[in-house]
């Protein structure tokens, strides 16, 4: 059974506004950091590969909702669309801070570099991936694409294997923080490749009674 | 989370402000003199005697604090502020190299013996890193020539091997779980390169003896090469007939070769390497990107070593 948060409904509609509001909060104090001088000696760089992280991150999170809520019974699902908002976010300040600071300001410079290297268009590809799904993560968009919706946002796995692949080619060797994140990402994906056949085989022992809590399941995913 | 420790520094050895004040006349007088004054057991980032020499270039160089802050020594950790946070145990004196191979005379030098031996000059680099970044640096060093001249090379000697010190009890990067290169870290030479009067082995920067997190004691600075070559803490120097296999190039050999000439023309496999950002011109609206020059701006010295090479197979 899923753990429901007590309090009043003005409550959990303030939290998830919190959680954007905690969520954006690195990004601007890094780019505070950047604007005063204070991001080290290569302070694009620095700005850029934090973004990315916290990309990741969000990312992550918004993939552990469903495992959180299967495995553990905890109900994460109000903040979910904010968690994934995060990311697509970090990933849109990270990608233009790679056009507008880090390239030459020269578009057939940029273009050749995303056509000539698979670690940037791998980026590039994991971004894309993410624009139909913020586009789509309201409320009308749910109502009006119905089944639609849930076959769209699938997108977000392709957009983590590009995404998890261009994070692992970012630096010239993973460190011990990379490795960390990139097993996450493994696990988020495996648990997806898991769920049916742990699904058939909790269909299987399980009796009647569990089917209503199964369905439930299903269609928050 | 490891925690920086300072050196501890007695203060029997800290030097008066007046005669610190002083330096530079005393500098001066002693460099006039032609007299080392460099003392045998010295403190970190003691001062340091270099006359001036030609190789200099005329571009601002980099603020001290950021090429001592900004640093690859995988050996202390992969992020660039690792080398400086987690350098504060490493020890560089006493420090003892080991030349040997195909060369007639092979010796143990001491650091201090070096220094002695081989007075320093100024040499105002730029340094290019295979990531794309690029700093200016004054070191204090001398050609490595010298240091071959002493040990007499073979004639069968081809190469020259450098090799940094091994160190997990002071070096946090030789550490722990995820290493991120084998030890010790090799780099090398074509004997031809490691002759050029541009290539010098430095034992100080900004008029100081290097900080640990730039090499200490003493290092390999190679200005038309990408900044991998430029072995730090060097151990041991050993000549050999065979190209060796330098670390990068073991760990990544299709991104990473021997040769690793700053090239804008041939590009990383990840990234490109036809601009470079100059470190140390401020946030994020002063950034300072500039076309990279063809064997980093010194071509007219080094270009005829490889004539005739194809510099793409040779990367």
């Amino acid at each position: 059974m899923a753990v429901m948060f007590t309090g009043t409904r003005h409550w959990k509609g303030a939290s998830v506004w919190l959680l954007y509001i905690i969520g954006l909060t690195p990004g601007v104090w890094y780019f505070y950091l950047g604007a005063t001088d204070s991001l080290g000696a290569n302070p694009v760089k620095a700005f850029e590969q934090l973004l990315g992280l916290w990309t990741v991150r969000f990312l992550i999170l918004t993939l552990a909702v469903s495992p959180a809520r299967e495995l553990f019974g905890l109900n994460f699902i109000r903040y979910r669309r904010a968690l994934g908002l995060l990311c697509f976010y970090y990933a849109l300040v990270h990608l233009s801070v790679y056009v507008v600071f880090d390239q030459p300001p020269i578009l057939s410079v940029i273009l050749a570099d995303i056509l000539k290297r698979p670690f940037i268009m791998l980026g590039m590809a994991a971004f894309l991936l993410l624009v139909p799904l913020a586009a789509t993560s309201n409320a009308f968009s749910i109502r009006r694409l119905g089944k639609n919706w849930l076959r769209l946002h699938r997108l977000i796995y392709a957009a983590t294997v590009c995404g998890g692949i261009h994070f692992a080619l970012s630096t010239k060797v993973l460190s011990g923080e990379q490795y960390f994140y990139l097993a996450l990402i493994v696990l988020m994906l495996g648990y997806r490749l898991l769920r049916p056949i742990l699904k058939r085989r909790r269909r299987a022992s399980n009796s009647a009674q569990r089917y209503q809590s199964r369905t439930n399941s299903a269609l928050g995913n | 989370m490891s925690i920086y420790h300072p050196p501890r520094i007695p203060a029997s050895e800290i030097t008066p402000r007046g005669i610190y004040l002083k330096r530079r006349d005393f500098l001066a007088a002693v460099a006039m003199s032609g007299l080392s004054i460099l003392a045998p057991d010295q403190a970190d980032a003691a001062p340091l005697s270099a006359k001036k020499s030609g190789y200099t270039v005329s571009e601002k160089p980099t603020p001290h604090d950021d090429v001592t802050a900004y640093n690859n020594f995988y050996e202390f950790g992969t992020s660039k502020s690792d080398p400086m946070s987690y350098s504060g145990d490493f020890k560089p004196r006493p420090w003892a190299i080991k030349v040997d191979g195909m060369v007639a005379n092979p010796r143990t030098f001491d650091i201090d013996q070096i220094m002695q031996e081989y007075p320093a000059e100024e040499r105002v680099y730029r340094m290019r890193c295979v990531e794309g970044w690029s700093m200016v640096i004054p070191w204090q060093g001398f050609p490595l020539s010298a240091l071959l001249d002493k040990v007499e090379p073979l004639g069968s000697a081809k190469y020259v091997i450098f090799e940094t010190v091994v160190r997990p009890e002071q070096m946090p990067g030789q550490n722990g779980l995820f290493q991120p290169l084998p030890w010790p870290y090799i780099e090398g030479l074509r004997l031809d390169e490691a002759r050029n009067p541009l290539t010098i082995l430095a034992v100080g920067l900004y008029g100081e003896t290097l900080p640990n997190q730039n090499g200490a004691p003493i290092r390999l600075v190679v200005p038309w090469k990408y900044g991998f070559k430029g072995c730090k803490s060097i151990v041991r120097i050993s000549l050999t007939d065979t190209q060796p296999k330098n670390t990068w190039n073991i760990v990544a050999p299709s991104e990473y070769g021997f040769f690793a000439n700053v090239n804008p023309e041939v590009d990383h496999p990840r990234w490109s390497q036809a601009t470079e950002r100059r470190i140390g011109t401020g946030g994020f609206f002063s950034s300072d990107r500039r076309p990279t020059l063809m064997f980093n701006g010194y071509a007219e010295d080094v270009a005829s070593l490889y004539a005739g090479m194809d510099l793409r197979k040779n990367f």
